[in-house]
């Protein structure tokens, strides 16, 4: 089935099995490996990927679903030689172990900021109408959607609220 | 040339103290780091050579009897399938840890549910995934299969040299002042790795290469290879980056073997990713325990006796069996000892090595045991455990080789506000949540490993480290690369860490926390003999010559080292074996955790709210990996206090809970910032390093300190982990 969508700024065409989801033709039609597979169900997050400026889970929805979205994966956050903010924090904060966790990780937060940036509340928040302030308790509860059996989590809240607040991410 | 070393004895030459590059210890950033955060870190399943299939497992869904028959002639008519691997090759289970040869091979035989019994292979992973949904089995159910431990009918092993017996606990238990008997449960666990298990196979000839998921690479080289009937030489092995492990993939497990089967059916690469219910389904999980803790303690609190007994289960025929007792021998004193290990033989998925297999769980319900005789005798828990140091191994009768208990107890109860804990339960409110704190103690044994390593010093003063090693979190390219830098005096990016390739010299692997020592002592003697070249170069004494920043200095002279090897390379490879050491003495890490907990008064739910681990564990060599190390461990005892329990059917013994939606891993929100000390130490009997294994400390004995705060909380003692709602709201009317 074909399908045309903006990868990381880049117009990509493909023509996959309609049962492909989006997470699949990142991997393995476009070649872009960083988005991981932990579950194929949603249930761990490893897959998080942003489309249209939300963080989703990739591996939840058809790539044919997804007809000309702008998707932002790992890749297009930052390369090895030109971390983004947020990645340069979790090296320093040692917000990984393994590893496998991690583009997921980082492309969850930087949509997440981007959230609170523009008001959200969540589960924890005192008041939803207020603004709100990214808390220790709120990062963890808004980062909640991605497992790390490595146990990063204390880290990655480290690394998270180094670059919060700071324009650039 | 090789270094050698048996390690027969203590190493009190204290290398790394006389170097001066200032590397070892330091909490420098993992070398790596920069291609994890990107994506750009390579796992098994992310170079996929370009004419790839894709294979996808299919299970058995009987507990125990026979495969008859599968209608391979209609899925191979499906759009796209290749081919259908089945039969005598096929892997039972994954191969226990260092097992070097195959486990039960064979798909006729079906001895648990969810056991792999066919691979559908297919041109794209959709067409895999739809023919392996269709394949039909024929399946012959034997009906009598025992699948609880607890059953009458299951055949109960007491191998004898897993008993001990030493005084009569019986009369010590009779005659104490103060006592405990109790029995606690602890559910099974998964490693749930958030990289599945997965293997990209390919043949060239005679020969296979496999990419995969793998903890130690030596060994399934010889398991992978034994499985195929070929040799050895025609195995190769890769694993660059690994997504966790936790033991789960200590030994080959069956996608591999499927893959390598298929691929050389079919001529082309053939890569199969275990799907996340097959992760839990059918590679290693821990055993339940169920578990008799007996203690018996003077009018002082010092104890005269300790009996722990332990029922696990496993598959027939496997040789694993939880080490639930392995630290009750020499952790607190006591004359009088039972040790008690029964092994049940039942049809559920494979038990096997899971984070720190014994400690655990075994030390966490010895340490639940403990707060009960603490509050018996009415002594600070923190006291009692002080007072029952002993001063040497009480069953072995040899002394310890470092001991900071003591200092760990005191240090979490210091910086954590101990003096603040009411002994009483229940007397503490924050609106509707109990509150209350609890502490543990933490051991784990210490081994080293027999492990390989080659250094190479290049004529542009640039050295690499080959390993067949592998990184599987726990920090390895870190560590290795400072060893090096250290030894060489190389700042970190003149080292080159290459791991996780069977064509490097074999190494321990990845496994119960040696493979930093075990493998750093390994660098670190290639480092020596490479020393030693240089210092013939030089005409000088090793004790006369520095290197430093990429320089020798030698009495007034300071010289490039690329002046010094003037074109040439220097190759050092070393080789370090267990000897008689790890009997002259007993080995162990240690620590302590203080927890405290908000118990719901309308819900029972836990909330922990904030955590402490103090930790020896000889000398650390990189404060940040083993602080990250810790916190990993920790978060699993959140765990397994918490949320962390498979169910098995009673009727069939298939996993209930075989996903992350059902099996709940602490999330984010579970976890507060822990806070982790690691505690200044040097082990001289452990290896040349001083250094002792890490990576499993933090999760023995961690769950018993967030039960006990539980307990100092609202008065609920919870001997069934984990300590989910249902059970606390349970005694919360009790308790009041
Ligand atoms: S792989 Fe998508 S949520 Fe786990
Ligand atoms: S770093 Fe290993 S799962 Fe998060």
């Amino acid at each position: 089935m074909k399908t045309t969508l903006t990868v990381n700024g880049q117009l990509r065409h493909l023509d996959a099995d309609p049962r492909t989801t989006l997470l699949d033709a990142l991997r393995n039609h476009l070649n872009l490996t960083g988005s991981k597979k932990g579950c194929d169900h949603g249930q761990c997050g490893a897959c998080t990927v942003i489309v249209n400026g939300r963080r989703i889970n990739s591996c939840l929805s058809l790539a044919c679903m997804h007809d000309s979205d702008e998707v932002v994966t790992i890749e297009g956050i930052g390369t090895p030689e030109h971390l983004s903010a947020l990645q340069q924090a979790f090296v320093s904060h040692d917000g990984f172990q393994c590893g496998f966790c991690t583009p997921g990780q980082i492309c969850s937060a930087t949509a997440m900021l981007d959230e609170v940036e523009a008001g959200w509340p969540s589960h924890v928040s005192a008041d939803v109408t207020a603004k709100q302030d990214l808390t220790v308790e709120e990062i963890s509860e808004r980062m909640s959607g991605n497992l790390c059996r490595c146990s990063a989590y204390p880290n990655i809240v480290d690394a998270i609220m180094d670059v919060a607040g700071s324009a650039k991410r | 040339m090789t270094l050698h070393l048996k390690m027969d004895d203590r190493d009190d030459r204290y290398r790394l103290d006389d170097m001066v590059q200032g590397l070892v210890g330091t909490p420098t950033d993992r070398p790596e780091g920069k291609l994890k955060v990107s994506g750009k870190a390579s796992y098994a399943m992310d170079v996929l050579p370009d004419d790839v299939c894709h294979g996808v497992l299919v299970r058995a869904t009987i507990t125990h009897g026979k495969l008859r028959d599968l209608d391979t002639e209609a899925v191979r008519a499906l759009p796209g399938i290749r081919t259908v691997i089945t039969g005598k090759r096929m892997l039972r289970n994954p191969a226990q840890g260092m097992a070097g040869k195959a486990p039960v091979q064979g798909s006729d035989d079906i001895a648990y549910f969810g056991q792999p019994v066919a691979l559908v292979v297919a041109d794209t992973l959709e067409q895999a995934r739809h023919g392996a949904l269709a394949l039909r089995l024929t399946l012959e159910a034997k009906g009598d299969a025992v699948v609880n431990p607890h059953d009458p009918d299951a055949s109960v092993e007491m191998p004898k040299k897993e008993q001990v017996l030493i005084g009569d606990l019986d009369e010590a238990m009779k005659k104490a002042a103060f006592s405990v008997d109790q029995h606690y449960t602890t559910p099974g666990h998964s490693s749930a790795a958030m990289e599945p298990h997965a293997s990209v196979a390919h043949w060239h000839g005679d020969s296979v290469t496999l990419r995969g998921s793998y903890q130690m690479l030596a060994y399934n080289k010889a398991e992978l290879a034994d499985a195929l009937g070929i040799s050895e030489k025609n195995v190769r092995i890769l694993a660059p980056y690994v997504g966790g492990g936790f033991g789960a993939k200590l030994g080959i497990s069956p996608e591999a073997v499927a893959a390598a089967l298929a691929s050389k059916e079919l001529g082309v690469p053939v890569a199969v990713s275990m799907t996340r219910q097959q992760v839990f389904e059918t590679t290693m999980r821990r055993s339940e325990t169920n578990q008799r803790i007996r203690l018996a303690a003077d009018e002082n609190g010092l104890l005269t006796g300790i009996g722990h007994e332990a029922l696990v289960s496993n598959l027939p025929g496997e040789d694993f069996s939880e080490p639930v007792t392995q630290a009750t021998p020499f952790l607190y004193r006591g004359e009088n000892r039972e040790i008690v290990h029964k092994i049940a033989r039942i049809h559920r998925t494979c038990a096997g090595s899971v984070r720190a297999p014994g400690e655990a769980v075994g030390l966490t319900v010895l340490e639940i045991a403990m707060d009960e005789l603490a509050e018996k005798a009415g002594i600070d828990p923190v006291e009692l455990r002080k007072k029952n140091i002993p001063d040497q191994d009480p069953t072995d009768q040899i002394p310890f080789s470092s001991h900071a208990l003591a200092e760990a107890l005191d240090e979490g109860a210091r910086r954590f506000g101990w003096d603040k804990r009411n002994p009483k339960p229940r007397s503490t409110r924050d609106g509707e949540w109990f509150v209350g704190m609890g502490m543990a103690s933490a051991v784990r044994v210490n081994m080293l490993i027999e492990s390989k390593a080659r250094v190479t010093l290049s004529a542009d003063g640039r050295a690499m480290i080959e390993t067949d090693m592998t990184d599987i979190g726990t920090g390895t390219y870190a560590i290795l690369g400072q060893i090096a830098g250290e030894m060489l005096g190389l700042p970190m990016e003149d080292v080159e860490t290459r791991l996780g390739d069977t064509e490097f010299p074999p190494a321990s692997g990845s496994g119960g926390s040696f493979g930093a020592a075990s493998n750093g002592t390994a660098v670190l003697l290639g480092c020596e003999e490479i020393r030693r070249q240089l210092c013939k170069k030089l005409n000088c004494e090793d004790a006369d010559m520095t290197l430093k920043g990429g320089y020798a200095i030698v009495g007034n002279k300071r010289i490039a080292l690329r002046d010094v090897l003037d074109g040439d390379t220097l190759v050092g490879e070393g080789h370090v074996q267990p000897g008689k050491a790890e009997k002259k003495v007993r080995q162990a890490t240690y620590g302590s955790y203080f927890a405290e907990v908000g118990v719901n008064s309308v819900t029972g739910e836990t909330r922990l709210r904030r955590m402490l681990g103090v930790f020896a564990a000889g000398r650390i060599l990189n404060a940040k990996t083993a602080r990250s190390q810790c916190l990993g461990g920790m978060t699993f005892g959140i765990g397994m206090a918490l949320t962390e329990e498979l169910i098995h059917d009673r009727r069939d013994g298939h996993m209930v809970n075989h996903d992350f939606a059902e099996y709940h891993l602490p999330v984010n929100a579970d976890v507060p910032q822990i806070e982790v000390v690691l505690l200044e130490e040097r082990d001289e009997w452990a290896n040349p390093l001083q250094a002792k294994g890490i990576g499993e400390l933090g999760i023995c004995g961690a769950a018993g300190s967030i039960v006990n705060a539980i307990y100092n909380a609202c008065g609920v003692r919870v001997r069934q982990l984990p300590a989910t709602l249902d059970k606390v709201i349970d005694g919360l009317d009790e308790a009041t």
